[in-house]
């Protein structure tokens, strides 16, 4: 239905820590696109959690923007946490 | 599909589908091998082995043959998302369909192929309701409703059967089929408390769909031999009485959706028999003609 609103799906898999944006469906209401989200973004066993978003409620940055926005932080290397020695007894690093 | 800029590298899919318990992935139903490889099938004591297999095959022809139907809407539904709903109910009751044909079979000395493909009309066991054809998405909505809410109460009691493998077959099907009353509820209600048009052909479907209704209760010896052996287990209670959650659910369905409940004579019984005796309706004959021809035409064919 051309009338249908579009909404972005995201998962969550089963060893997964994050939602992660998979694609999108239209659906007359959240409801809905939630059972739509399940019927054809899990049916392969990928998820154990789905959110929907109205693609109208995001705002996005535009690609316009791409060098105003992320060129600056290009050169500053020590923003990167790489000028540490890390002790060899911290764990998980 | 619009998706934001799309990397390579990056595929979310990779991320969600890496590392998940390989062998679980592939669920039920995709192999072409005997999907009760590896059960014990052996029947237990106190169990009628030839009334268990009449259970099976009529549970699994209600199950193959509504699949058909479904199958039939593929490509014709309004929205791509309603297809892969409808095309997901379909291969979850071909599922089920396989695992009580294989369960019946192994009892019969027949494969589920054979039972599927190289039987009569007269020998499958299916209620009228699954070889309905429905006339519009109303009618596909408001009978997947009957049939979903039906069976999941029949499905919930026999997940306590006394035969292991038929309640754990029972015991898979209540996801399923708690799943597809959702679906269909939730287009019932929809559709039923929308706007005129929706509603009137809405209430035109349950009133054409009705008269099935009846046959869902007559309650098969078969089938009732397999539920639980303690009343007390039982929500299910055959013959003249409605059972009692199938009434409540489609009661409440019903009533938010504004829709009223048909009061419709059951379809008259053909010499005191039914879908379950092998009589069947007209559309039966069409049916098997699609489902089986190319079987039989290339029986030896493998797949």
């Amino acid at each position: 239905m051309p009338d249908w609103p579009l909404y972005e799906v995201f998962l969550r898999g089963k060893r997964g820590l994050n939602h992660v944006h998979v694609g999108s469906l239209h659906a007359a209401d959240a409801e809905m696109a939630l059972r739509h989200a399940r019927d054809l973004y899990t049916r392969r066993n990928e998820g154990v959690s789905i959110w929907v978003v109205k693609a109208s409620d995001i705002t996005a940055s535009s690609p316009d923007e791409k060098d105003p926005f992320f060129k600056p932080s290009g050169d500053k290397v020590y923003r990167h946490p790489t000028f540490y020695d890390i002790p060899a007894d911290v764990p998980h690093m | 599909m619009t998706t934001a800029e799309f990397d390579e590298d990056d595929n979310p899919y990779d991320l969600l589908a890496e590392d998940h318990d390989e062998g679980h992935r592939w669920a039920f139903g995709t192999g072409f091998t005997d999907p009760l490889d590896g059960v014990d099938t052996a029947v237990p004591d106190g169990v009628d082995p030839a009334a268990l297999a009449r259970c099976c095959l009529a549970l699994g022809d209600d199950a193959l043959i509504y699949s058909h139907r479904l199958q039939q809407w593929v490509a014709r539904l309004p929205e791509l998302e309603e297809e892969t709903a409808v095309a997901n109910i379909a291969l979850d009751l071909l599922g089920q369909a396989r695992l009580l044909l294989s369960r019946a079979g192994g009892i019969l000395g027949r494969g589920e192929d054979q039972l599927a493909f190289f039987r009569d009309e007269g020998e499958f066991r299916n209620v009228a309701l699954a070889e309905h054809a429905d006339r519009d998405f109303a009618e596909l909505v408001v009978r997947l409703l009957i049939f979903s809410a039906w069976r999941l109460a029949l499905f919930e009691n026999l997940a306590a059967a006394p035969d292991p493998v038929l309640a754990a077959i029972a015991a898979k099907g209540v996801n399923e089929l708690a799943y597809h009353r959702d679906y269909a509820a939730r287009w019932v209600i929809r559709l039923g408390d929308g706007t005129d048009l929706s509603h009137a052909k809405t209430q035109a479907a349950l009133d054409a769909l009705w008269p099935l209704v009846g046959e869902l209760f007559r309650g098969d010896p078969d089938v009732q031999a397999m539920l639980p052996a303690s009343p007390g287990d039982r929500t299910v209670h055959h013959g003249t009485e409605h059972d009692r959650a199938f009434d409540a659910v489609l009661g409440t369905v019903l009533a938010t959706a504004g829709l009223d409940r048909p009061a419709a004579t059951p379809l008259a019984l053909v010499g005191g028999r039914a879908g379950r005796d092998g009589v069947h309706t007209e559309a039966m004959g069409y049916i098997l003609a699609e489902l089986q021809s190319v079987a039989r035409a290339h029986p030896d064919a493998t797949w």
